[in-house]
């Protein structure tokens, strides 16, 4: 059912078949279909409401789906809440940033590893050797995804206080501090100058190259898209229409009507053009 | 703490101003030999809204739930711990921890079908919770209650052939679980359980996305309030030697509810602050009865508008945004 990828086929990490999500009489995502291999760049494309975030939100549990399901390595993970789906490997962002406005930069990613750590009630009141190790741990690695997102001047600051751009970069930062084997950005670069958005590509292809990650996202600027983007997913009321590599999906006649309507051609001035 | 820059117990609470709570401590211990048992009464007053303080300040200050049935938690402890010591003349220290242990169960059975209400419909649920405890000590809830008139004949808390009989000793034992709890308090705030409540406060949806498992730490937060609510109704019990449902009405939620938000919501010296506030306040304005409830209101309500954040509120990090920009100037300047 998946398309196998022209660069090389590997292991699908993330996989769901047959989704399907209705909101009231509303039919959001509508027997939808995908794989993400291992260690690639999915973007997830499509004009506005065609249901994007709320694959991603089937597939993170926030919502659960009516039909269908979320396949996570080989497992069935359909309806589990979202913090055990953060255990499995999958940790996401929000489109509208959701940072925990009133803790520190350091603090917002310790919540991070929560998952990570077990240290339970009691220790925690008596404070043992093991549960100061743990948190000596924590804070090393948030330490660490810190000075990643080069926010580490900031990091007693509250998170409220920083710049727009900073605050994506350490959202990105809390959910790489749960050590997700999948990374689901919800528009990373939305609210982004120009150059903060290469920055982000940059950023994105390093992750990529040092870490044992795949990264799945959902973008609206086309030069991301285009730029980073293994494979790309265009949904349009709620279906998949199209699947394919970047430079195929732009001249894909079904995407450029699902984008600019039919019979509009007059208005589409070309292939270059900010969606 | 070898180098790391992990806040110890006093920075966290104090930061630089470790002299504080040395300060406190001091004074707390001589208070009781230099004044009159009356005002020692009034001190054990402060102790008790300060425990419930403590116990309210973990559902609202730590994890934000609005929780405005506290005191039927309260009344539970303090109702255990008389019928039993009345009737099977069980020693009022077992039942420490057991209506501690009986509070937290109740909260457990009736907060789990409960948690997920959000804000406002929590808040009135608590409320009917609250409410129905009340109502149910004074029915006579299986003949065990006492009805209108409650429970007497409580005895003291002895261990050996200590007996804690007077008003000094019921100071002293007051106090010493509040420093226990706070103790214990500050360990949670700087544990990954306290960063989880936080979490869970700043942004539900968020927390859960981060790998935190909502509903757990709501109900977990509900459950050790709840205990420590139930804790200090055994220390109330053994004091009045009498427990009656009038003690336990809203007004004592709300009181709590005030103690969290003088203080600031989620801050252990500020619910001290508040404790003292809400014990020592009808004491001194006691001359002028009729009107302390007027000149009350006025305090809280210029409170909300000069002080929202509460008097002491909790100070998260070390640095502020300023003094970096100012940093930043002198540095490149």
């Amino acid at each position: 059912m998946a398309l196998s990828r022209p660069y090389g086929d590997r292991d699908i990490l993330l996989e769901t078949k047959g989704l399907t999500k209705i909101f009231g009489g509303l039919k959001a995502v509508r027997d939808f279909d995908c794989a993400v291999h291992k260690g690639e760049i999915l973007s997830l494309i499509g004009p506005n409401g065609a249901g994007k975030t709320t694959v991603f939100n089937v597939v993170t549990g926030i919502y659960t789906p009516e039909h269908g399901e979320v396949i996570f390595k080989g497992r069935k993970i359909t309806g589990h809440k979202p913090h055990r789906i953060v255990s499995h490997g999958i940790a996401r962002t929000f489109q509208n940033i959701r940072l925990f406005q009133d803790m520190t930069c350091l603090e917002n990613i310790m919540a991070g590893q929560h998952c990570r750590t077990s240290s339970g009630l009691i220790s925690s009141v008596i404070r043992t050797p093991g549960m100061r190790r743990e948190e000596q741990r924590t804070r090393k690695v948030a330490e660490d995804r810190i000075k990643q997102v080069e926010l580490w001047p900031f990091k007693e600051e509250l998170a409220k206080n920083i710049a727009y751009g900073s605050q994506r970069r350490l959202e990105i930062a809390r959910a790489l501090a749960s050590e997700p084997e999948i990374l689901v950005l919800d528009e990373p670069s939305s609210g982004l100058n120009p150059k903060e958005t290469q920055d982000l590509m940059e950023f994105l292809k390093r992750l990529i190259l040092h870490e044992d990650l795949t990264i799945l996202l959902i973008e609206h600027d086309m030069n991301v898209v285009m730029g980073i983007s293994d494979w790309v997913v265009v949904m349009d009321e709620g279906r998949k229409i199209a699947e394919g590599m970047p430079e195929d999906i732009y001249n894909n006649e079904d995407v450029i009507e699902a984008y600019l309507g039919k019979d509009e051609g007059e208005a589409y001035v070309g292939p270059v053009v900010h969606w | 703490m070898n180098g790391s820059n992990a806040p110890t117990f006093v920075s966290a609470l104090f930061g630089k101003r470790w002299y504080l709570p040395l300060a406190a401590i001091i004074v707390l211990i001589a208070y009781p030999f230099f004044v009159s048992n009356y005002l020692i009464d009034i001190a054990f007053f402060f102790g008790i809204y300060a425990l419930l303080g403590l116990s309210l300040n973990i559902v609202l200050g730590e994890v934000g739930l609005f929780d405005l049935g506290h005191a039927g938690f309260y009344a539970i402890g303090a109702y255990l711990t008389a019928i039993l010591n009345t009737r099977y003349q069980i020693p009022i220290l077992v039942l420490l921890p057991i209506s501690g242990l009986a509070a937290a169960l109740f909260a457990y059975i009736v907060c789990s079908p409960i948690i997920h209400l959000k804000g406002d419909y929590l808040c009135v649920v608590t409320i009917g919770m609250g409410e129905i405890v009340r109502l149910a000590l004074i029915n006579n809830l299986f003949d065990l209650t006492g009805g209108p008139n409650g429970v007497f004949g409580v005895d003291f808390p002895r261990i050996g052939g200590f007996t804690v009989d007077s008003s000094i000793k019921y100071y002293f034992l007051i106090w010493i679980v509040v420093g226990l709890a706070i103790v214990g308090l500050v360990s949670l705030q700087h544990s990954r359980i306290g960063r989880a409540w936080n979490c869970i406060r700043e942004d539900g949806i968020a927390a859960g996305a981060s790998g935190i498992n909502v509903r757990y730490y709501k109900l977990l937060a509900f459950i050790i309030g709840a205990g420590l609510a139930g804790v200090a109704g055994n220390i109330y019990a053994s004091k009045l030697m009498c427990v009656s449902p009038e003690s336990f009405t809203f007004w004592e939620s709300c009181l709590m509810f005030c103690i969290v938000l003088i203080g600031g919501m989620g801050s252990i010296p500020g619910v001290l602050i508040g404790a003292a506030f809400i014990s020592l306040f009808p004491e001194i304005f006691r001359p002028f009865a009729l009107y302390r409830m007027l000149v009350f209101g006025s305090v809280m309500i210029m409170m909300m508008m000069f002080r929202p954040g509460g008097f002491w509120p909790r100070k998260r990090g070390g640095v502020t945004y300023r003094s970096l920009m100012e940093d930043a100037g002198n540095g490149s300047v």
